[in-house]
């Protein structure tokens, strides 16, 4: 065979891979929005209808726009996604304000125990949340504060701190000391320089990290399933995995439920990719 | 500067769907009492959430807040929310099985003085027995609820069935014929899942094979000869492609939507099930549901014994660290009284012996009602022990073992007894 | 406002000039993080230590008394723990596995930028953001024995003839839902090696191609080590995060059927919070972090002496 048929062949091949893996990403996805746009007969068809005979939207129209007549089920998820973006919200702006200024001394400043510290908090990153719920659910028990939204924005600094130190910490290293010098003799403060140098040329990094907190704190389940169980604080993932169980005949409205508690994170991810790729890559990579 | 702009974009996205979404509103000067209930067997949500509206309006500068979850996990969701100070919850749903772990741990209010004598003289006295813990009273029987047995007419009668099985065996041979026939592909459901429903299903089996689940000292004995041949038939039923194999993986609801698909002969399941069969929205069987006394193993019938089903009541209960525990009361009070028990009966029957009599029941319930009369006293209750729910747990894996051919029948349930007597060892002081 | 935010920022400014030594700068910057830190991770992890030393009961948590190791020695002796362990360790090392080889060959597929690669590294972002209880609903749907797209689909390609109850098999439910955590996470190690293929140096291949070595030898020899440091962050990542799996088996399967899938953290969540020991709950999670301590020192020294530095 000639070298041209066989790259013929292999680039064939290439395409039909591609082919197969976006269905593969695409299939459930679809499903899933199909599902939320069914009617419960339509859900518990055998073979299933791979299109609604007749599609319907009132699952969306029961969560956002509630009559009189809705169900508290419905009406409930969405206190639960105005908890889930208040909470992943207030999280994220703690968690980058405390975090850069602990990055930026990690990154810039000369002290003792600085890389030891580094190590501890990388390493803090790996904890799992079962090794400390029990003594967080007894104190926030005592202190009056579970189902508060107050709670869940402590409880997820524990994880999205380390994760916003450890990748400024890198991405400040990443900025030429230069810049730095260069405003301190313009007659800058260190805070000045800090304020008016690092944290523009950083922003790529923030709003990487940013979003990557956001992230973070929007898909945690645990802490929320034990800290949380009124419509006052429960998040989104705790409302759908409440639909559960009833999955065959509810699944219409749980999936409408993913498909809300999807939208937000995804978007984010298509329209800071570039950004989501570099914050790992400078953290995950150069450390 | 793109990356601004979006961002400015994203953030007044965010706060104008929070402005737009808001939050549960509270008054200042409103009393809210939460109640958490259940959104599986029993009253559906939509039912619930009405009487919590009527209430309201009964009682201006009262909101009823209410929550529902799965039963599987409401156990958790009780003891991680009702522990606290102050609860987050005023108004609970408690199972049976759960009251003696909950009053040990001193969580539900004491309500025995609440109770009045037209109360305590007007509710099924078995009622009681739910909600009572060391002779106290710790809350109101809600639902009083035990597994029936449903069968599909068309099914039977296309096989030649004129009458319901009266014993498991009748019930194994109606099947095969069935199979056999190719009128239905698994002609049992059951709801054998690894949670509390798998207990449920077993319980009756075990009592209808004239064997008992723990003796009258709260011992577990289910692994007598006659336990043993239960499970053994449990699993023979699944090898044999009688019993539908997704049972292993299926709780109650599930089980509903097999039977109402008209894809099962048999199944049991609570009352509930009746009136939604009977929904054309949700069932395509309207119309072809029967119900039967629970069978029971031919040995058992012929000692007497002509059914034998498991008793799955509950009761609503005040927290013991509610800070409304009156106007909480008072909507327990109200949800089970004896006209909104009466008008609410389509999924779940009143606690009141006297509301049976009424033509209005009947009238609403022609099928379930004088079934619920023609079963009760079939119907055995789980221990009440406050290590309940991991003895359970135990037993569940143990039957999952034997179904799915981990262990013969004998040694996972010889082995079930022996975890359980170590957890109940632990127990004693 | 205007004086007043002069004032403000005349004062920072001093604040800034006061030329304090470096390290007293850096521990004003860091002691925020640091408070937080100890009062969110530390002492909650030195308490569970303690607690996991008691006998004590989440209704009734007056009542603590000292057992020392009792809890400790109780699950080493237990055949349950150790199968949950080594359930937890097949998921894990399962999932890694099938994720990391997927990600590499999608990884090179994007980089062979065939037509609508821009589409394809774009679309593979997306299931790494849906949520994971989300992932898990969705497959959990799918798997579904009676109503099920799986058994919808397979049925009308003629593939099987009648529907199948998919979790219904201990070993099957755990692949299963392997599979499930596979689509989520694989797209991460494409996203980390995607970015790493990006910055491999060209020459090196042009070299190779004079030399005449194929696209296969090129990729074993040449472009499998330069990704060493990525795939290896990757691996440690990914098992870290596979070891405490805990949402996706709490929506999919809640452990069973016949503890099938029943994971360490799993297994602790129910000791605590439906059967009430805190003791014996704290224990077991002491034993976890136990585990993950040792990976992330894995993890620790892996990045820091591959040819990376602080």
């Amino acid at each position: 065979m000639s070298d041209k048929a066989k790259n013929f062949i292999w680039r064939a091949f290439l395409y039909f891979c591609m082919l197969i893996l976006l269905l593969l990403i695409f299939a459930p996805l679809a499903w899933l929005f199909i599902s939320s746009i069914s009617t419960r007969a339509e859900l518990l068809s055998v073979p299933p209808h791979w299109w609604p005979h007749e599609p319907t939207l009132q699952n969306y129209l029961d969560i956002l726009a509630p009559t009189e007549t809705t169900s508290r089920t419905a009406r409930n998820f969405r206190y639960a996604l105005t908890n889930s973006i208040i909470v992943s919200g207030t999280v994220t702006l703690v968690s980058l304000i405390v975090g850069s200024l602990a990055a930026y001394a990690f990154a810039r400043l000369r002290f003792r125990f600085r890389r030891s510290a580094l190590l501890a908090f990388v390493s803090l990153r790996m904890l799992p949340a079962i090794s400390i719920v029990i003594p967080l659910y007894v104190v926030l028990r005592g202190a009056g504060l579970l189902n508060t939204r107050t709670a869940l924005i402590l409880v997820y600094l524990s994880f999205t701190l380390p994760f916003v130190i450890w990748i400024m910490t890198s991405f400040f290293q990443s900025i030429p000391m230069e810049l730095e010098d260069a405003a301190r003799v313009d007659g800058c403060s260190r805070l000045g320089a800090l304020w008016r140098v690092i944290i523009p040329v950083s922003r790529p990094g923030l709003v990487a990290t940013g979003v990557f907190a956001f992230l973070l704190a929007w898909d945690e389940f645990f802490f929320a399933l034990l800290f949380t169980s009124t419509p006052d604080a429960k998040t989104v993932p705790v409302a759908i995995a409440e639909f559960t169980g009833r999955h065959a005949i509810d699944f219409s409205a749980q999936a409408t439920g993913g498909v809300l508690a999807a939208i937000p994170p995804v978007i984010l991810a298509l329209i800071f990719q570039r950004y989501i790729v570099q914050g790992l890559t400078a953290g995950a990579i150069k450390g | 500067m793109k990356t601004k702009r979006i961002l400015g974009i994203l953030t007044a996205i965010m706060m104008l769907s929070v402005l737009s979404l808001g939050v549960p509103a509270s008054a200042q000067d409103e009393i809210v009492i939460n109640v958490v209930g259940m959104d599986q067997a029993g009253m559906t949500p939509e039912e619930l959430d009405e009487i919590a509206r009527l209430f309201e309006e009964q009682n201006p500068g009262v909101r009823v807040e209410t929550s529902y979850v799965l039963y599987d996990g409401l156990h958790d969701l009780l003891v991680t929310s009702i522990s606290s100070e102050p609860p987050a919850f005023d108004v609970v749903l408690v199972d049976d099985i759960w009251y003696a772990e909950f009053v040990d741990a001193g969580w539900l209010l004491d309500v025995t003085d609440r109770i009045t004598d037209e109360m305590r003289e007007g509710i099924f006295e078995a009622a009681w027995d739910i909600t009572t813990v060391n002779g106290r009273v710790y809350g109101m029987p809600w639902l009083l609820d035990q597994k029936y047995f449903f069968y599909n007419t068309r099914l039977l009668e296309e096989a030649g069935f004129e009458e319901p099985p009266r014993t498991w065996e009748e019930v194994e041979e109606m099947s095969r014929v069935m199979k056999e026939m190719g009128l239905v592909e698994y002609p049992m459901i059951w709801s054998w899942a690894q949670i509390e429903a798998v207990i449920c299903d077993f319980v009756t089996l075990l009592y209808g094979n004239n064997a008992e689940f723990f003796d009258e000292n709260n011992q577990p004995v289910f692994n007598s000869p006659e336990g043993v041949e239960v499970l053994e038939w449990m699993v023979r039923m699944i090898d044999e492609g009688l019993v539908n194999p997704a049972s292993i993986t299926s709780a109650e609801e599930d089980v509903r939507n097999v039977f109402s698909q008209g894809q099962a002969a048999f199944a049991t399941n609570w009352v509930y099930m009746y009136d939604l069969t009977q929904d054309p929205e949700e069932s395509q069987v309207v119309g072809e549901v029967g119900m039967a006394l629970m069978p029971v193993f031919e040995s058992a019938l012929e000692e007497g014994i002509l059914s034998a089903t498991i008793d799955g009541s509950m009761g609503y209960s005040v927290t013991a660290g509610s800070e409304h525990p009156d106007e909480a009361w008072a909507f327990i009070e109200f949800l089970t009284s004896e006209p909104i028990q009466i008008e609410y009966s389509a999924h779940q029957l009143p606690i009141w012996e006297d509301a049976f009599e009424s033509e209005d029941l009947i009238a609403l319930n022609p099928v379930t009602v004088p079934m619920f009369a023609e079963q009760f006293p079939w119907s055995h209750v789980r221990p009440k022990v406050p290590y309940y729910n991991e003895a359970s747990r135990i037993i569940q894996v143990a039957i999952q073992e034997a179904l799915t051919h981990a262990a013969t029948p004998q040694e996972a349930l010889d082995n079930a007894v022996e975890q359980i007597l170590e957890v109940a060892a632990e127990y004693e002081d | 406002m205007a004086p007043n935010g002069r004032r403000l920022s005349d004062y920072i400014r001093r604040l800034g000039n006061l030329e304090m030594n470096e390290g007293a700068f850096a521990l004003i910057l860091i002691l925020p993080s640091v408070i937080l830190t100890l009062g969110l991770i530390l002492w909650p992890l030195a308490n569970t230590f303690v607690m996991s030393l008691h006998e004590s009961n989440l209704a009734r948590p007056q009542r603590q008394d000292f057992v020392g190791f009792q809890h400790y020695i109780h699950f080493l002796g237990n055949r349950m723990f150790w199968e949950t362990i080594g359930r937890t360790f097949y998921f894990t090392f399962v999932s890694v596995g099938i994720e990391l080889v997927l990600g590499i060959a999608i990884a090179m597929l994007i980089s062979a930028k065939l037509k609508g690669w821009r589409f394809l590294r774009t679309a593979v972002i997306i299931p790494w953001a849906v949520p994971t209880i989300v992932n898990g609903a969705i497959w959990r749907w799918i798997y579904n024995a009676d109503y099920g797209a799986l058994n919808g689909l397979l049925l009308q390609l003629g593939l099987i003839d009648k529907y199948i109850a998919w979790l219904v098999e201990p070993h099957r439910a755990m692949n299963l839902v392997i599979l499930a955590d596979v689509w989520h996470s694989a797209p991460f190690v494409v996203l980390i090696i995607s970015a790493a293929l990006v910055s491999l140096p060209v020459e090196l291949y042009d070299a190779a191609s004079i030399d005449g070595a194929n696209g296969w030898q090129r990729f074993t020899r040449i472009t499998l080590p330069l990704l060493r440091p990525a795939i290896l962050v990757v691996l440690v990542i990914r098992t870290v995060e596979a070891f405490r799996v805990f949402d996706i088996i709490y929506i999919m399967t809640r452990g069973g059927p016949v503890n099938g899938t029943m994971v360490i953290s799993y297994l602790t969540y129910q000791e605590t919070f439906s059967y009430l020991h805190l003791g014996r709950g704290s224990a077991l999670s002491f034993i976890v972090s136990a585990f993950i301590f040792l990976l992330a020192l894995l993890y620790v020294k892996v990045l820091y002496t591959e040819d990376v530095a602080v």
